[in-house]
């Protein structure tokens, strides 16, 4: 089929161009590797926000579990806790694999740690039936009470952070390094998400969307496909959070692990600025939403800050369909035709 | 629990605590106040809060460093925030007031961190602070200080809340703004030009953080980039008062305002936030609970 | 998967792309006969006053420098010249900027950003491109137990930073004949890497006297009111109140500490002169002992700005404000900076990190010289006292100008 040739080769050509394009500009490996972290963010927030309807503020909350379970594991694998953040005494450089045994293995307990915390506030919150602006609401609270609990608590370093180790040599590049893990984990949010979309997990989330009520009436067991749904967000952003703290090397409780006034907004932001409730907006709107804010940081140097809320506002006054929903709009004829009847269907929802 | 202790052998710094919790809670309620009537009226919860009061609060900086006194400074600052508010409303808030009330977080948000930078800008980074010549009474043996320009600040914000609700019942804008906050399309088929309501009131809500912040900066300390702690405050008690319930705010103000300083003795000043906010999923958990047991009833 | 869709997607590709390669001009480290230093400095957010300090130290140097013919590295002279990003007083933004400025505008030095959060978000990245950071403000005592080679602080750690008023506090108690292990010490301090570190320092010293720690509060970072903390130190009336957070933190102490009347023997805090507290809050300001790092009245020269007094003189003349001490040691920095690449005579960062570790300079600020982990271990940290609207130095010793008054009168009295 034509259509299955050309969309193979537009997968290619992202693919290859994502493999290299490290090696084409090895001076923005880092910034390219937070571009995957961002596009994690966009997606994972998009299944519960955008394509479930439950706008939360409170995604970010499994970002900093998974951040802090890898960070606290690769210390107390290879540290002495005591020496690691008291007292002045030196501490050695990793080898490379015990920093990949802590990393890997951080990794994935913060994924259990994660979504078995996303299972139980989900039975909390989500099974009670709480929704629309209470459960925006009430996830704000949980990222603020979360970050202010990591802050108190001492044992993970309360206000003082928590560093994680140097990137030993051996392992080469640490921008590529972490540019390849993030990448692999985005694709593989992206083609879950995407399995998942087109099958019943996407008609049923979209229904809980369209009418939970009704959606309830007809059957779905809404509040499994609820919880199911904030556990796969939960599930990629403590990957993502596990790495992102080895990247950024130091772990603030609220400017880095729950910083739920930065990366907490963008994921939303991202979202929405690319389409809410499709499988692409979050991507392009990551990508955009990244550069755009890079560029702002080192031309409007002073005025970052006003520019990137006035972008803000500019986005969700002016923009809140997205670029996919304004595309939509601006081509039915050609969307209309094209597109799988749930993709249509979701458009049109976006929107609102 | 030493610190409990402390309040039972000495009953007497439960007072000092309350009394200064009262006082506090009191300013927050003003801005609360707000933010709850750009709530009820309009469906937008305002994130810019923090920032309208750190703005007022500049605002009196600014007069007193010109030599004007700065109980003079409250309504300039208070005017200043009107036509601020008034601006923001038809460039932004116009086009949201429809809208979702997520939509309206992030877009307020965004006009926060955009007005933190702007008076980052224009004030300077510094701490700032006004004297506003005012003592201190000693109760008990100087057991328990209370300040006057608190008990100022308490009676200034009640006065203003007083002549708010009056302002609600009485004049005919107010009237229009309570008929545009039970039915929106009953009040415009009625002949209210809903959009100079929703504009009057986005403009008064800021007004009255003008007012606040003018508080703030006589009692504590101000700096462009401290407005969070106010919107989240004022959103706490909003929350805690239930939403659309303008009179509870004032209850919830000073409770809130008692209840922090009480957590913050007991528990040390750490987990003070933390408290607030686990007593917030709290609460909304709840309201949730009770709302579901009532929706079975009805059925 | 439509044609457009996929044309419209590969030309969003293209476009970050290129938008990535030309993001921000293209700064080498030596530009003509400029020497190009890289700093990422809060211009917003919480450290924002400070972080305005920060800059000024920074630029009064290059100033200087140039106008005094520039730096001569090698038989060549160059001026200096410093590139600046704006960390938000975030540590994961500080940490990404020190990325940029390393790889893409190809800066070869770092200065450091203002705060022990933002130097830790930065500390990791200089140390795996083995670039050289002098910073001057990151003061918290966990940067220097990583074993960290890049990193270079012209600054004392942060736990001597009021250690020294509870040895003072416990000497006063032996010259009223009382046993210090009686003492009792209030902490106040802010929740995040510096003041936690100050903590730690006050908690230790406090430890080695036998005081009693009576009250242990973290105040948060959106820090507005003490009222529940104070109410405590009303109600336990301890020896000493140890507060710190950073220009908020000592203004609102000063300011609450009168305005409730807290009845304190002592009050020590830090700060005090980047929150100008004598400047807002005049008489009220009085008796509060100060933690600097240094003093416009202090005897250190260099070939540069001369004695510290000329230095703080200079420094008003073009900011209006008496340097505070955040600023001076900004400075500190770049002249470590300068007077390494002098040594160095190249521009080979190992090189320039040798020299840098070789230091051993008196300065305007004080003499540097760095211990194996990178902290200046020749600069002791000064308290003064606030007398009469002047900041008079009582400890250590050696730089006492004047006897601390203890304890501090009552209120009341005053």
């Amino acid at each position: 089929m034509k259509s299955m040739g050309q969309k193979s080769v537009f997968y290619g050509v992202i693919v290859i161009l994502s493999l290299i394009v490290p090696w084409l500009l090895p001076a923005y490996q880092t910034q390219l590797a937070f571009l995957w972290v961002m596009v994690v963010f966009a997606l994972t927030w998009d299944v519960v926000g955008g394509q479930m309807g439950y706008n939360s503020f409170g995604n970010i909350v499994f970002f900093g579990i998974g951040m802090y379970v890898t960070a606290v594991i690769q210390r107390n694998m290879h540290f002495d806790i005591e020496e690691y953040v008291h007292v002045a005494g030196r501490v050695e450089t990793l080898t490379p694999v015990q920093y990949l045994e802590g990393l890997f293995l951080g990794m994935g307990a913060g994924v259990v740690v994660a979504v078995v915390i996303a299972a139980g506030l989900g039975a909390c919150i989500l099974a009670m039936g709480m929704r629309g602006q209470y459960f925006g609401i009430c996830t704000l609270g949980l990222g603020v009470a979360a970050g202010e609990l990591a802050n108190g608590w001492e044992y993970i370093g309360a206000g003082s952070g928590l560093v994680t180790p140097v990137f030993p040599d051996q392992l080469g590049q640490r921008g590529a390094f972490f540019y390849y893990i993030f990448f692999i984990l985005a694709v593989i949010a992206f083609l879950t998400l995407r399995y998942l979309y087109a099958g019943r997990f996407g008609l049923a989330i979209n229904a809980i969307r369209d009418d939970e009520d009704k959606a309830e009436a007809m059957g779905i067991h809404t509040t499994r496909y609820k919880i199911i749904a904030w556990c796969i967000s939960a599930f990629f952003l403590s990957l993502v959070g596990g790495g992102a703290g080895h990247l950024i090397g130091f772990i603030d409780p609220t400017e880095v692990a729950f910083a739920g006034a930065t990366f907490g907004v963008w994921m939303i932001l991202m979202a929405i600025l690319g389409g809410k409730g499709t499988l692409w907006g979050p991507v392009i709107g990551a990508v955009i939403f990244h550069i755009t804010q890079e560029l702002f940081w080192t031309y409007l140097f002073g005025w970052q800050r006003v520019a990137l809320g006035a972008l803000i506002v500019a986005i969700v006054v002016f923009f809140p369909m997205g670029i996919m929903g304004w595309m939509r709009e601006r081509w039915p004829e050609r969307f209309g035709h094209r597109v799988e009847e749930r993709e249509a269907f979701s458009a049109s929802k976006g929107g609102g | 629990m030493d610190n409990l202790l402390i309040l039972f052998e000495a009953p007497i710094f439960s007072l000092q605590l309350l009394i200064d919790g009262l006082l506090i809670g009191a300013v927050f309620a003003l801005a609360a106040y707000g933010m709850a009537l750009v709530w009820g009226v309009m469906k937008i919860i305002n994130f810019a809060q923090g920032e309208f009061v750190i703005l007022g609060g500049f605002i009196v900086w600014t007069f007193f460093k010109l030599g004007i006194n700065p109980f003079l400074g409250i309504p300039l600052a208070a005017a200043v925030l009107f036509i601020v508010g008034w601006v923001l409303y038809q460039i932004v808030i116009v086009r949201i007031v429809e809208e979702d009330l997520f939509i309206s977080i992030l877009a307020t948000f965004g006009m926060a961190i955009l007005l933190q930078q702007l008076m980052n800008q224009i004030f300077g980074a510094d701490v700032q602070t006004v004297d506003p010549g005012l003592d201190t009474w000693f109760l008990f043996d100087g057991a328990v200080t209370v300040l006057q320009i608190k008990v100022v600040s308490f009676f200034i914000a009640i006065i203003l809340g007083a002549i708010l609700a009056v302002f609600l019942k009485k004049t005919r804008l107010g009237q229009a703004i309570r008929a545009t906050a039970q039915d929106t399309r009953a009040a415009r088929i009625l002949g209210v030009d809903t959009n100079k309501v929703y504009a009057t009131t986005f403009a008064l809500n800021a007004a009255i953080c003008g007012a606040a912040g003018a508080l703030v900066v006589m009692t504590w300390v101000i700096q462009p980039f401290a407005g969070l702690a106010y919107t989240i405050r004022s959103f706490m008690i909003v929350i805690v008062a239930g939403i659309g319930n303008v009179a509870g705010v004032v209850f919830a103000g000073l409770g809130l305002g008692a209840a922090e300083n009480f957590a913050g003795f007991l528990f040390g000043a750490e987990f003070q936030a933390a408290f607030v906010f686990s007593l917030l999923v709290v609460i909304l958990l709840y309201r949730n609970y009770k709302l579901r047991l009532k929706r079975r009833y009805l059925k | 998967m439509t044609k457009k869709q996929s044309y419209l997607f590969t030309l969003i590709v293209i476009i970050a792309a290129i938008s990535l390669v030309f993001a921000g001009p293209s700064w080498a480290k030596v530009e003509g006969d400029t020497i190009i230093f890289g700093a990422a400095v809060s211009f917003t957010g919480k450290y924002s006053t400070n972080g305005k300090h920060t800059k000024n130290g920074y630029d009064l140097v290059v100033k200087r420098v140039n106008e005094m013919g520039g730096v001569k590295v090698g038989d060549k002279t160059y001026k200096i010249d410093i590139k600046y990003y704006d960390d938000e007083s975030t540590p994961a933004r500080a940490g990404q900027l020190a990325d940029r400025l390393i790889k893409q505008d190809e800066i070869k030095f770092i200065l450091g950003p203002y705060g022990s959060g933002p130097t830790k978000g930065i500390a990791p990245i200089t140390e795996k491109y083995k670039i050289p950071m002098v910073e001057g403000n990151g003061a918290s005592r966990s940067l220097f137990n990583k074993g960290y080679r890049y990193i270079f602080a012209v600054l004392s750690t942060s736990e001597q930073y009021l250690a020294e008023s509870i040895n003072l506090l416990a000497e006063k108690f032996k010259e009223d004949g009382r046993d210090p292990k009686s003492a009792k010490v209030a902490i106040a301090v802010e929740n995040d890497p510096f003041s936690m570190d100050i903590r730690a320092g006050v908690v230790d010293d406090a430890k080695r006297w036998g005081m009693k720690v009576v009250i242990d509060d973290k105040l948060p970072k959106e820090l507005t009111d003490m009222t529940a903390t104070l109410t405590k130190v009303k109600a336990l009336r301890p020896d000493a109140l140890i507060v710190s957070g950073h220009s908020k933190g000592a203004a609102l102490a000063v300011r609450q500490t009168a305005q409730m009347k807290v009845d304190v023997p002592m009050l020590a805090i830090t700060h005090c002169e980047a929150a100008d507290v004598v400047g807002k809050f005049g008489g009220d300001a009085n008796y509060t002992l100060c933690a600097t790092q240094w003093a416009p009245t202090m005897t250190y020269k260099d070939e540069w700005f001369g004695f510290a007094g000329d230095y703080a003189e200079a420094f008003e003349k073009e900011y209006g404000y008496v340097p505070p001490y955040q600023a001076a040691e900004s400075s500190a920095a770049v002249l470590v900076y300068v007077d390494a690449l002098q040594r160095a005579g190249n521009f080979d960062t190992e090189k320039v990190r040798d020299a840098i570790a070789a230091t051993n300079l008196q300065t305007f600020y004080g003499w540097v010289k760095f211990d194996e982990t990178g902290k200046n271990i020749a600069k002791p940290m000064v308290l003064r006292q606030i007398q009469k609207g002047k900041y008079v130095p009582v400890a250590p010793r050696k730089f006492a100008a004047g006897e601390v008054i203890f304890p501090k009168p009552k209120w009341k009295d005053r």
